[in-house]
Order: C-alpha cells, then structure tokens, then sequence
C-alpha cells in the first residue's frame, strides 16, 4: 500500500469517523443512536464507495461490491433456509424438529411425501461429492421437466395465443365507432384519441408492424422486392421499439440516481428538508 | 483538434460529473413539473376510484431495494389511496426482499392516515389503521408460481400464518376472503420476473384484473400485455408513479424526482445531438481530406 492510499483511507476513516459522532450526538435521546448512526454513515459510505467507479476503479468500490455480493449470498442462503426448509417443511415432517427451531408442529400436515423433497434435496447435495455427483442429475432432471412442462401450458396461453389473437383487430372500426360507410366516417372525423381516424391508424400500425416484424424473422425467402422493403420496414419498428425499451431505461437509472441524491442530501447530510 | 472531433473525444468523466450537478442542483431548486396523465395509468386510478368501501385490492410488493427509488413511491400512491377509501388490502411479498419494503411502507402510510387530509377537494378524516382490519400483510413464501396458484385456492393454503406469525383464521378480515374471487382488483408492483408469473399463473388461470407497477427497464417489455386486455392498466417507472399522485392529488417522492429527470434527460439529449454532430462534422472533414 503506497502512501497516497494511506493518506486517502485515512482521510476517509476520518470523515466516516465525524460523520457517525455527528449523527449519534444528533440522535442522542433516541433508543440504539449509535448503531443506527453508524448504520446511516455505512450507507452513505457504500453509496459513495459505488459512486466512486465513475472516476475509475478503486479499492473502496472493490470492497462496497465485494460487501454487497457476501451479503446478497449469505442474506438468499438464509431466507431460503429460513422461509422454505424451516418455515414449510419441518413443521411438517418432524415434532422434535419443530420444536428444536421453535415453529409450531403441524400434526394434520403430517404426509410421507414430504420426505420425496428432502431425499430429492439430499441428491441434489451430492454434486459437491467427487464419486455420488451423478445422483445430483435426477432431481435436476426433475426441476427442469416440471418446470418446462408447467411454463409450456401457461405461457403458450399468455405470451402466444393470447397475443396472437390481439392482434386479430378491426382495421376500419373499434367497438365504439362500427363502421357505417365513408360518408359516416368523414361526417365524424376528428383527431381525438379515441375518436375512429386514430383508432384506424393506430391499429393498421399494429397490424403491419407484427406483419413486417415477422417478415424480418422470416430467413427461408431472400429479402429482396416488396418483401426485402417489408422486412426494412420491419426493423425500423423494432428499432422504435428498442428505442422505447431504452428511453424508459434511462428513465430508470436516473430515477436511482434520485433516490441516492435523496439519500446523500436528506437523510445523512440532512440539508434538504 | 477542432471542437468537433474535441466532442467526439470529451472524457465520459465529464459527463457523469455534469450529469450529477444538474441532477442535485435540479433536486435542490423548488419548481412544478407539469404531469401528464396517460392512459393506462388513468385506468388504474379510476377502477380504485370506483371500488366502494370495504372492497378488497391485493398488492403484491415484488421488488428489492434497488427498485425502492423507483417503485416505493406508487406503493405509498396506490396503498394511501386504498386506505383513504377505506378499501382493505392484502399485500404479499414474493421476492425475497420484498418483505423489509412492505413493512416500512405500512409503517410509514399507517402514520400519514392518522392525519385529516384533502385530496381532490374531498377531505378525509385522519384514523387509525389496524392490522387485520384494514390490511392483512401476507408476507414471503418461496418459488412464486406456485404460491400464485395457491392463492387461487384459498390464501391460507401457502400462507397458513401473516407475516406477524397470526394464524389466517383468526384475523377478522380474513374469515370472508378465501381466494382471488373475493379480491377486486391485483396491482402487482414489481421489479423482476414475477409479474410473468402474475400474467400468466395468476390473471391467466384465474381471470382477476390485474395491474401493473413496473420499472422503467421493464414498462415497454410489459405493454403487449396491455393491448390484448390481460392487464388493465400500467405505471411505467417514476413517471407512472408520479402520474399516479397527480390523479390522487398527493404530490410525493415520484413527483419530485421529475424535475430531476427533466433536467438529466435534458443534459443527456444535449450529448447524444454533440457527439453525433462531432461525429457527422469529422466524417465530412476526413472525406474532404480523402481519409475515409
């Protein structure tokens, strides 16, 4: 470590050091001041430390992610172990269990198919065995045809028929405007949103957008002619669409960035009210 | 070096810090936005809007902490709005983190119900919000696909117990709602995959209404959905949640943060216009030079 690094941490061991007495003292009177003041400058300090990767790669965001990706692992094995092991299956299977991690027995519950789980679970472990490795395929090989064949069902139903068919939609009428011929519908021409003209446009771009959008994924008829424009027409409407996709993203990012500032200037440094 | 390739060339360093300036800058000054409303978050508001007293509304709380900037403020919206109306909610958390948002989101808009307050000039009488009246906050359970299912049977089926650990049977609000049928309406504020799970294993089995909170990197994936009818409406990101407080006429989190997105959005379409403008001028510099 050179010196310019010790300077640095030192610096920042100083600063966090003010920061967490500042806090405690200002939240004297209250129960736990000091744990939560060092909790608030721990934040602060994390947040910081992930900030810092904007100007480069530095050992105080080395360790906020290194932090971060313990915590995150220890933090799942433990609601796992906690919510699916201990909370839905012990008080199911054993009365001594139950009552050695403190959740109420549930004798009516009681079935020998909750042991298929924990021999599946077990199998599952062998993985970390040089020799019973192979066993760990079966559960595997069950988690994997379960769901595959429970998504399957649902998911052709709302992601394909069901999209599929809404795309089936009138091209010259909506429900509240059927068509009545031309001179109707120039009697009652108008551009609000609802009105008939925009619903007509709006789903003649949906119904030609999913069209060229196929003929792009279409690779058996070279792209050229009236179907080469239509597959250009095509891209352009994912373009708009991954164009969309990205604005919202940017939206996103900086609505976290947001609640950082919020963080930073509200809750630690407290000048905005 | 002329300014162009100079645009062309300018150290993504400078970007960040002006992007960061004119966002606590933008955070700090106190000017209104104006909100538009849109659509598909009108939808949301009106069908609340239109539920009566004592009806049911199911919130699923399916996000992290790294969605809270985000999705928070139409947690605080919608449940306030709820409350307000003396509607009842049930929440659930099935992402694994969701519970610690739940918690501190009722905390917080249990303690803002105590107070008189007036919303699109109706006023409301501030009260007290019991836990087991009001609300019943379900909690976590794993593998979400499943306990959607689950519910569709009867709610104590994957939750035997509240989040509190009180056995379902015993708390008040509970003893007449047994399934989805008795729920009016699911918004499922999420940060993840499992509103795929609440499209499809939910509104898809059992046919509930069901609406969409969603981040910002989601709402555009999500809004397919919105066309074919399987959900009513959508709040895309920190723009839904804001809308939402504009119809509910309580201005919080959501709508501070637009002036901040105005502001960086504007910065940032300023360094998309100079780097293509750098870019177009060297292009045309080099080919009158002969090099490209």
């Amino acid at each position: 470590m050179n010196r310019t690094t010790l300077i640095v941490v030192a610096i920042v061991a100083a600063l966090f050091a003010v920061s967490w007495i500042a806090h405690a003292v200002s939240m004297s009177g209250q129960k736990d001041n000091v744990v939560d003041a060092f909790m608030l400058t721990m934040a602060a300090f994390l947040t910081l430390a992930i900030f810092s990767f904007l100007y480069r790669d530095n050992p105080f965001y080395k360790f906020a992610e290194h932090l971060f990706v313990g915590v995150s692992a220890a933090f799942w094995m433990c609601q796992g172990f906690w919510s699916t092991i201990v909370g839905n299956l012990i008080p199911r299977l054993s009365e001594g269990l139950s009552g050695f991690f403190q959740v109420p027995y549930q004798a009516s519950s009681w079935n020998f198919a909750y042991w298929i789980p924990v021999i599946l679970g077990l199998m599952l472990l062998m993985r970390l065995t040089k020799d019973y490795g192979w066993l760990s395929r079966w559960p595997l090989a069950l988690i994997v045809g379960t769901t595959a064949g429970l998504n399957f069902v649902r998911y052709l139903r709302s992601d394909f028929i069901v999209q599929v068919s809404a795309t089936f939609m009138p091209l010259l009428s909506n429900e509240s405007h059927p068509w009545e011929g031309f001179g109707a519908f120039l009697s009652n021409l108008n551009l609000a949103a609802t009105g008939q003209l925009v619903t007509i446009v709006a789903n003649w771009v949906i119904f030609l957008g999913v069209i060229c959008g196929i003929i792009y994924f279409f690779f058996s008829k070279e792209h050229t002619g009236i179907f080469g424009r239509a597959s250009r027409v095509g891209i352009w409407i994912l373009m708009i669409t991954f164009g969309a996709g990205f604005g919202y993203t940017v939206m996103g990012r900086i609505s976290l960035l947001v609640g950082r500032i919020t963080f930073l200037f509200k809750d630690w440094l407290q000048i905005i009210s | 070096m002329n300014i162009f390739e100079k645009f062309m060339k300018l150290d993504r360093r400078w970007v960040y810090l002006l992007l960061i300036t004119v966002c606590v800058l933008t955070y700090v000054a106190d000017f209104d936005v104006p909100i538009l409303v849109e659509k598909e978050v009108k939808v949301i508001y009106d069908r609340i809007e239109s539920l009566e007293e004592g009806s049911v509304v199911l919130i699923a709380i399916d996000y992290d902490p790294n969605s809270l900037a985000e999705l928070h403020p139409m947690t605080y919206a919608i449940v306030e709005h709820c409350w307000r109306k003396k509607i009842r909610t049930i929440f659930t958390s099935l992402s694994q983190n969701g519970p610690g948002m739940c918690d501190q989101a009722i905390r917080d808009i249990t303690d803002s119900l105590s107070l008189d307050r007036e919303y699109n000039g109706v006023t409301y009488k501030g009260r007290e919000i019991v836990n087991g009246v009001d609300y019943c906050f379900l909690g976590f359970k794993p593998y979400y696909a499943i306990v959607i299912l689950g519910m569709g049977q009867a709610f104590k089926l994957p939750f035997p117990a509240d989040y509190y650990g009180t056995p379902l049977d015993s708390i008040p609000m509970m003893q007449d709602i047994i399934n989805y049928d008795q729920v009016d309406l699911v918004v499922d504020i999420s940060g993840g995959n499992i509103t795929d799970a609440w499209i499809s294993y939910g509104q898809g089995r059992f046919g509930f209404p069901l609406a969409l909170g969603l981040t910002g990197v989601m709402t555009a994936q999500y809004y397919p959905f919105l066309g074919s009818g399987q959900v009513i409406g959508i709040m895309g990101g920190l723009l839904g949640a804001a809308q939402y407080e504009q119809l509910a006429d309580n201005p919080g989190r959501a709508k501070d943060g637009m002036r901040v997105q105005l502001a960086a959005h504007l910065v940032i379409i300023l360094f998309i216009v100079m780097g293509n403008v750098g870019y177009f001028a060297s292009r045309k510099r080099l080919k009158k030079e002969g090099r490209a």
